[in-house]
């Protein structure tokens, strides 16, 4: 109840340092998971409207390092980058991410561990995405950054309403 | 930051499925212990523990009425968590609604290439 919402995502909190985000396709897993590890694709949606996607590098193996990097409309620069930890294609990805922007203790890098799972039935497929925070503040400010992007796509829609109305 | 515990701490609250069970029975209207204790089939120390912690961040309210204690859902304090994930949530929903689109044109391809 409380902690599930109608939107098409569901963010769930398991515990202190996690964050829970599941969600369900219309296509079979394979196509999912070629959307989620090919640059190309991944250019298209991955900055949610947000901004233009200026880098999408994607070293697909245990080891491999990964980085994405938006720019929003009014030039503000969004980088995420990490490493593979794991995987098994069409089943399972394993990486770190950190968050460039995030003020860090030195020599200390504070990201999260994240595992993706993809689940097929009836050709439909569920994502599930456990972010592991190293802390509780970490991983609430990661819930708080969302919060800001919340608020522009309320701007926007509000901005989409408005037009439609004249 | 102060804002971001609090919020944190009622959402470890109703994190838990027992005590999300207990919010869903309250959901109904109010609600003695005994009834909530029937409800989720456990023994009574254990539904007043979980009533504790739900009071403590003030997810229920509760009031005496003779010798029973009746419960009720304060939705008032569960709003702020809802709110805090929910536009986290919608970031999400806004990327994979991008995705979806790349996922039709992926099944289109995939169809062109096998079926003709």
């Amino acid at each position: 109840m409380a902690v599930t919402s109608s939107g098409t995502a569901t963010v769930t909190l398991p515990t202190d340092e996690q964050i829970l985000i599941t969600r369900e396709f219309a296509a079979p897993k394979h196509l999912v998971y070629k959307a989620w590890t090919t640059p190309e694709l991944v250019r298209r949606w991955w900055h949610a409207k947000r901004g233009e996607m200026t880098v999408a590098e994607i070293d697909l193996r245990v080891g491999g390092k990964w980085r994405y990097v938006m720019v929003t409309e009014d030039g503000f620069e969004v980088a995420f980058h990490g490493e593979y930890r794991e995987i098994v294609p069409s089943e399972r990805i394993v990486s770190t991410e950190v968050y460039e922007g995030a003020p860090q203790a030195e020599g200390v890098v504070e990201g999260t561990l994240n595992t993706l799972t993809f689940a097929e039935a009836d050709g439909r497929t569920t994502i599930t995405i456990l972010v592991d925070a190293p802390s509780k503040e970490i991983r609430d400010a990661i819930i708080d950054s969302g919060m800001e992007a919340g608020m522009q796509d309320a701007m926007d829609l509000l901005e989409e309403v408005a037009v439609s109305l004249r | 930051m102060a804002r971001a515990a609090t919020t944190a701490d009622a959402f470890n609250a109703v994190a838990e499925p027992r005590r999300r069970q207990i919010l869903d029975a309250l959901a109904g209207g109010e609600r003695p212990v005994n009834e909530l204790v029937r409800v989720l089939e456990l023994a009574q120390p254990q539904v007043s523990k979980h009533l504790r912690v739900l009071r403590e961040v003030g997810a229920v309210a509760v009031r005496h009425e003779g010798r029973q204690r009746l419960y009720r859902l304060n939705g008032h304090a569960l709003k702020p968590i809802h709110d805090w994930v929910k536009t986290y949530e919608r970031s999400w929903s806004e990327r994979f609604d991008r995705l979806d689109v790349v996922l039709e044109d992926l099944k289109k391809e995939e169809g062109d290439g096998s079926d003709e």
